[in-house]
């Protein structure tokens, strides 16, 4: 409907126009790839597991995908603080419809991004194993981008003001990246750790995103793409809820 | 209509009528219940009791043919300023069902009228506060709305941007019959402008008719007097939004679909 790509296309603009924001968002990637790639390709070669980059790069290309995601839903607090969501509230259209092209929008915007770390990593060494599984790599991304920018409008549905961000990206984003088996195996930790990776949402997208880039699956794609969807339309019914209940 | 936030009544049984093509000023002190009140004509919030007709439709059961009906002017910004004047307006137009062929005539119809042809590419950012104003008010006739709220429209303006502006909306009301629903604290511009006014006070109506009418029952000479007369002269704090706070828990759920 022209209402869902007019609201997808001014996420769209307002981050092309923002270039500072297009850039600071993609130096933590690189960061990570930098840093931890070769700071720790050595030790994990020794330890018998292979090209640390090839690992670490579908972590990070799920990084740069959920921080997008989540921050561009949470960019509904700035709509809120500047009002533009009133327009939105106001008008002859249902909520739902409103949400749906914002989360759209967004996710947009974090596969774009996903795509610059792809092409990061490509740039850096890190080979995919095989090209046929693009489909299943794409969907994978799509579904990380949608269930995390659900996830920022739910954050920014029950959040008042940016007093939160801090508190939210100390104890739900970053936790989540850290848990999720994007920098380190899950299968050779601790039992708690692995037991919250399993219930970690991001985990089955990492996995995903690993397992259709380089073939190495912890989970299944089956499960992945199982639970990672189920998971997805559950936040965006949750989500949608939520916007219905935003007070202009 | 009448609006109960818990045990709090907001608006008491608030009754009034709005003729078509009418300036109408609802006048009140801060926390009178008119902010309430303007919410539950704009559909955002459900009133407890009551019946509110909006060009021949129940706003309360029809919201969402109701919100095709009317045009408003918040008295925050309401505009993405990260965006030109051209593509706020084209959102707007998307939002409200203009038909696509007529988008770009109307549009530029209405940005010649408020004198925001030459800006139309620019930034919402680099406007001044009158152009936003203006380019607010543009917008909200795009979808050609029977009435328009306008919540403190002149708040922050200059005096000329200030006439300006009352030039345009009473040029807009002779031409076209819109019908314009405003608040304000400026009595001066009420008077000028207003064909006929309600003061609202403690969730209740205390006065209502023409500027002429409500100085002749008070005995005043300028309705900023007969206003103070009717309300007083104790000053209502502003709470800062703490009060809306409070109110918040209880509208939860509350707004009309």
């Amino acid at each position: 409907m022209g209402i869902i790509y007019i609201l997808w296309l001014r996420q769209l603009k307002r981050h092309l126009r923002s270039r500072g924001r297009v850039f600071a968002s993609l130096g933590q990637p690189l960061l990570y790839l930098c840093a931890f790639g070769f700071g720790f390709g050595g030790v994990y070669r020794r330890a018998g597991q292979g090209d640390y980059l090839q690992f670490l790069a579908p972590g990070v290309i799920g990084m740069g995908i959920m921080f997008s995601a989540v921050f561009g839903g949470i960019e509904l607090i700035w709509d809120k603080q500047f009002g533009f969501i009133k327009e939105t509230l106001v008008a002859p259209v249902p909520r739902w419809l409103i949400m749906l092209g914002r989360t759209a929008g967004g996710a947009t915007v974090a596969l774009l991004q996903g795509l610059i770390v792809i092409l990061m990593c490509l740039a850096l060494g890190f080979r995919p194993q095989t090209l046929a599984q693009l489909p299943l790599l794409a969907l994978f991304m799509a579904l990380v981008a949608i269930f995390f920018s659900a996830l920022g409008t739910v954050i920014a549905c029950i959040v008042a003001d940016f007093q939160a961000f801090p508190l939210v990206m100390n104890f739900l984003v970053l936790p989540l990246f850290f848990l999720s088996g994007a920098l380190f195996p899950l299968g050779q930790v601790p039992a708690a750790l692995a037991l919250i990776a399993r219930l970690n949402p991001l985990a089955y997208g990492i996995d995903g995103l690993r397992g259709a880039l380089t073939g190495a699956w912890h989970f299944s794609s089956v499960a992945d793409l199982a639970v990672l969807g189920v998971l997805t339309l559950a936040l965006l019914l949750l989500a949608s809820h939520l916007f219905d209940q935003i007070e202009a | 209509m009448t609006r109960r936030f818990g045990s709090i009544v907001a608006v008491d049984d608030v009754s009034f009528e709005v003729a078509r093509g009418e300036i109408f000023a609802f006048l009140g002190p801060n926390g009178a219940g008119k902010t309430t009140t303007i919410r539950m004509l704009t559909t955002l919030l459900q009133p407890s009791s009551g019946q509110i007709e909006l060009d021949g439709l129940d706003i309360v059961r029809e919201p969402t043919a109701a919100r095709r009906r009317f045009g408003i002017v918040f008295q925050d910004s309401s505009l993405d300023f990260e965006l030109t004047a051209r593509e706020n307006l084209v959102i707007h137009a998307v939002l409200y069902h203009v038909p696509a062929a007529e988008r770009a005539p109307r549009i530029e119809r209405l940005l010649r009228l408020f004198d925001l042809w030459e800006r139309r590419d620019d930034i919402v950012k680099r406007f001044s506060g009158g152009m936003r104003r203006r380019l607010e008010i543009a917008r909200c006739l795009l979808h050609t709305p029977a009435v328009i709220f306008l919540d403190e429209p002149t708040l922050g303006l200059d005096p000329q941007t200030r006439n300006q502006l009352w030039t345009h909306v009473r040029t807009l009301n002779e031409q076209e019959q819109v019908t314009v629903f405003l608040t304000t604290h400026y009595m001066d511009e009420a008077e000028r402008v207003a064909g006929r006014l309600a003061v609202i006070d403690h969730g209740r109506i205390v006065a209502q008719g023409t500027p002429q009418e409500l100085k002749e029952q008070t005995g005043s000479d300028s309705l900023e007097q007969a206003f103070l007369k009717l309300t007083g002269t104790q000053i209502r704090d502003d709470d800062g939004g703490a009060g809306k706070d409070r109110m918040r828990q209880f509208v939860r759920g509350g707004a009309a679909r």
